[in-house]
């Protein structure tokens, strides 16, 4: 019974790491909270939807188990190259104003969302491979052509080839599979493959198979953004960065560049999750919504800057969550004394769940206002 | 961050001011009886849109949770209607409590029987909770993204909270108010409507005056120093808490009777009200009228959702794009909103872009922008 608990607790928790994982990183770095999370969560969904209707392609058709692997491959590039176009479209222009980027950031959500009801899925992916194809390009090419004068026609030339890659792409998905070719507002569903349905029996209880690889899921991605940060060249820039921008600037560091692998990397860790996302329900275009601001309360709870703490405080959550919501304070010890038991039935519910655990939450920042683990710093402001 | 303090010269004020009221007056006969309605729930809009600028355009807080204190006003005037006609119901109970097998009024509505309770209700209990909510996060220092994350993070718990309670409060289906007596006559027919409509205009003319009077003088200006600068203004010896809690909890007094004044309006109160994205918008309406301006509140609330009801008639799907669009466009190209530009340099500049207008190069513009001197190099 415990056990089960913890195990839900653990999965539900594990969605949020994974998602407020890149929302912290990029916190901390930069400042800015991105609004746009969720839908970015959304988009790393809907990608895997995509994927799995095109390896139902006859061509594919023997590699179908293996979708949702590949899946995330794609989903952690697809929102990548979404939050890297936004940095650098929006984002690097409100530097230093967080509220602005706030409400900047609402904006590209609804965007967002607008976008996955109103154009068919099949265009979307094939505007997005014209964006991955246009961004990345340029870059392959050898540092002896980009410092030649021509190196403007080359990337010219490179967005015209994406542009007609993602047409041609688009229309190769729309008129294969004809689930994509329209546009629609409703939810759809994502079919797990069959190795991944059923339960595994492990000391006695019974663990869903989805939800295992959840875990597994967000283990691999903690660890490999773990290592990226500690051990990388580029992670030991991330980090100098958040600890002094001015620093590190001086010291030879491009933050321009930082900023966008760190905003890319957030990003793309929201698609993981949003792999997750669609593994445990329905996708819809306000899926990113349902998870958002638990997030936000794992960034709140964690404090900035350290991945522990978002850890601690995302399965705390997770696991709170699930003994509040499905009352299973009364399983554990069945004789409490009737109040109590009254209010933990009043409880008892996913939404009311919710409320007591915001309740904590502002008690908690009561005590220790800047979260669990915070930041030392002798600053006024911090 | 740079911003400057926007103070409208008193011609502009008086100007748009007579255009205001001249519309007021003459909207009754002119506008059907449709368009009145939409225009009197703008205006009430206006009123929550006035306190969200106190906040944040002179406070500098960013709260995504106005919508808890707009709903919360919403409620209490409409449980006082339900209840007040509710006598040839069982039990002389709102009809909706029998749904649920509830026989006696919840004791917290027990008060709202009596109109002159509600009347003080309406922006009292608002600006309460705004108070205590608003102690607790400002004492611990937190602000900036952090307080705005944690309003939103309110915001979707009371809209929870507000969702699951059938027996209390009728849970999704919200309370309706049109069908609901009010001095003997229908709360949605059209001569109370009419009246609404005045009561409204009347009540955010105050509300502007009373908006004007709280950034006037000593306190606003300890606003204005939170806003820029919050840790000089507690080196000065002021406590920051003590004056933003109060300006917060203006602000949901504001809401509240704004969500009444909608409520009556619209016809119904629902959990709808406390959705992250309304929110969100009472803070871009503020936005795109001019942060800091009063007056750009209250035209930005009517304006922007009035060319929402148009466009959204007309081409339903695009709205969404067009305000995330608008979001984005106004803290990017737009940080001082409409009038902030038009009072400003917009203008000047933009006619100096068509060549219609010298640039200036005196002194002052010499010490303001650093841009000048760059070019003249």
């Amino acid at each position: 019974m415990l056990l089960d608990s913890l195990f839900n607790g653990v999965a539900i928790g594990s969605v949020l790491l994974v998602a407020a994982l890149g929302l912290a990183i990029v916190f901390g770095l930069m400042g800015v909270i991105n609004l746009a999370h969720g839908e970015l969560m959304m988009l790393g969904a809907y990608t895997t939807y995509v994927t799995q209707l095109i390896f139902k392609l006859p061509i594919l058709k023997p590699y179908y188990n293996a979708y949702v692997i590949v899946s995330i491959f794609f989903a952690f590039i697809v929102s990548g190259v979404v939050g890297i176009l936004l940095e650098k479209t929006v984002i690097r222009k409100l530097y230093g104003s967080p509220l602005e980027t706030l409400l900047a950031t609402w904006g590209v959500s609804l965007i967002l969302q607008q976008f996955v009801r109103s154009v068919p899925l099949a265009y979307g992916t094939g505007l997005i491979i014209s964006l991955i194809i246009g961004l990345f390009l340029p870059t392959v090419f050898s540092s002896k052509v980009k410092e030649s004068i021509n190196f403007k026609y080359v990337k010219f030339s490179s967005w015209i080839f994406a542009a007609l890659a993602g047409v041609l792409s688009g229309n190769l998905i729309s008129s294969s599979v004809s689930k994509l070719s329209r546009a629609s507002a409703r939810n759809v569903d994502v079919t797990a493959p069959a190795w991944m349905r059923g339960q595994v029996e492990i000391l006695g209880t019974a663990f869903p198979k989805t939800r295992l690889m959840i875990i597994i899921i967000t283990l691999i991605s903690v660890i490999a953004i773990t290592l990226f940060l500690n051990q990388s060249a580029w992670g030991m820039r991330i980090r100098a960065v958040t600890q002094n921008r001015e620093m590190s600037d001086c010291l030879g560091i491009s933050t321009e560049k930082v900023d966008v692998l760190t905003f890319g990397i957030g990003s793309g860790l929201a698609g993981v999750a949003g792999v997750a996302v669609s593994l445990l329900g329905s996708v819809g275009p306000n899926v990113g919504g349902n998870y958002i601001v638990g997030c936000f309360m794992v960034v709140v709870l964690g404090g900035v800057g350290n991945l522990l703490g978002t850890i601690f405080a995302s399965f705390g959550i997770g696991i709170m969550t699930d003994l509040i919501g499905a009352g299973r304070l009364l399983s554990i010890w069945p004789d409490m004394p009737l109040p109590l038991s009254n209010t933990i039935n009043f409880f008892a519910t996913t939404s009311m769940a919710r409320v007591m655990i915001f309740a904590l939450i502002v008690i908690f920042l009561q005590f220790k206002p800047t979260g669990l683990f915070p930041q030392k710093g002798r600053m006024v402001e911090s | 961050m740079e911003f400057k303090n926007l103070k409208l010269s008193k011609k502009t004020t008086f100007v748009i001011w007579v255009i205001i009221i001249a519309f007021i007056i003459a909207a009754p006969s002119i506008l059907p009886v449709f368009r009145l309605n939409l225009l009197g729930r703008y205006l009430s809009l206006a009123i929550v849109a006035l306190g969200v600028d106190l906040i944040w355009g002179f406070t500098g807080l960013l709260s995504l949770g106005q919508g808890i204190f707009f709903a919360l006003g919403g409620y209490c005037a409409a449980m006082y209607l339900q209840i007040t006609s509710s006598s040839e119901f069982p039990n002389n109970i709102p009809e909706f409590f029998g749904l649920y097998g509830v026989d006696n009024l919840p004791f917290f509505w027990e008060p709202f029987r009596s109109p002159i309770f509600s009347l003080f209700a309406i922006w009292v209990i608002p600006a309460l909770v705004a108070g205590m909510l608003g102690f607790l996060v400002f004492r611990n220092r937190i602000k900036g993204v952090y307080f705005s994350i944690l309003t939103q993070a309110a915001l979707l718990v009371f809209f929870n909270f507000f969702n699951g309670q059938q027996k209390l409060i009728n849970g999704t289906n919200g309370l309706k108010t049109d069908v609901t007596q009010f001095f003997g006559q229908m709360v949605g027919s059209e001569s109370m409507q009419r009246n609404f409509f005045w009561v409204t205009a009347l009540l955010v003319i105050a509300a502007w005056f009373f908006s004007k009077w709280v950034v006037k003088g000593r306190f606003g200006n300890i606003l204005i120093g939170i806003r820029d600068d919050e840790p000089r203004v507690r080196f000065t010896g002021y406590n920051p808490v003590l004056f933003k809690t109060i300006i917060f909890s203006i602000a949901g007094g504001l809401a509240g009777i704004s969500g009444a004044l909608y409520t009556v309006q619209s016809g119904i109160v629902s959990p709808q009200f406390m959705t992250v994205p309304f929110s969100i918008e009472m803070v871009i309406w503020v936005a795109v009228g001019g942060r800091g301006t009063l007056l750009g509140a209250i035209l930005g609330a009517v304006f922007i959702n009035y060319a929402k009801s148009l466009v959204s008639e007309a081409l339903p799907a695009s709205w969404m794009f067009i305000q995330g669009g608008l979001f984005i466009l106004v803290v990017t190209a737009l940080p001082e909103g409409v009038l902030g530009w038009v009072q400003g340099e917009g203008p000047r500049n933009l006619l100096q872009r068509f060549g219609l207008k010298r640039k200036i190069e005196t002194y002052p513009s010499l010490e303001i922008k650093n841009e000048i001197e760059e070019i003249k190099k």
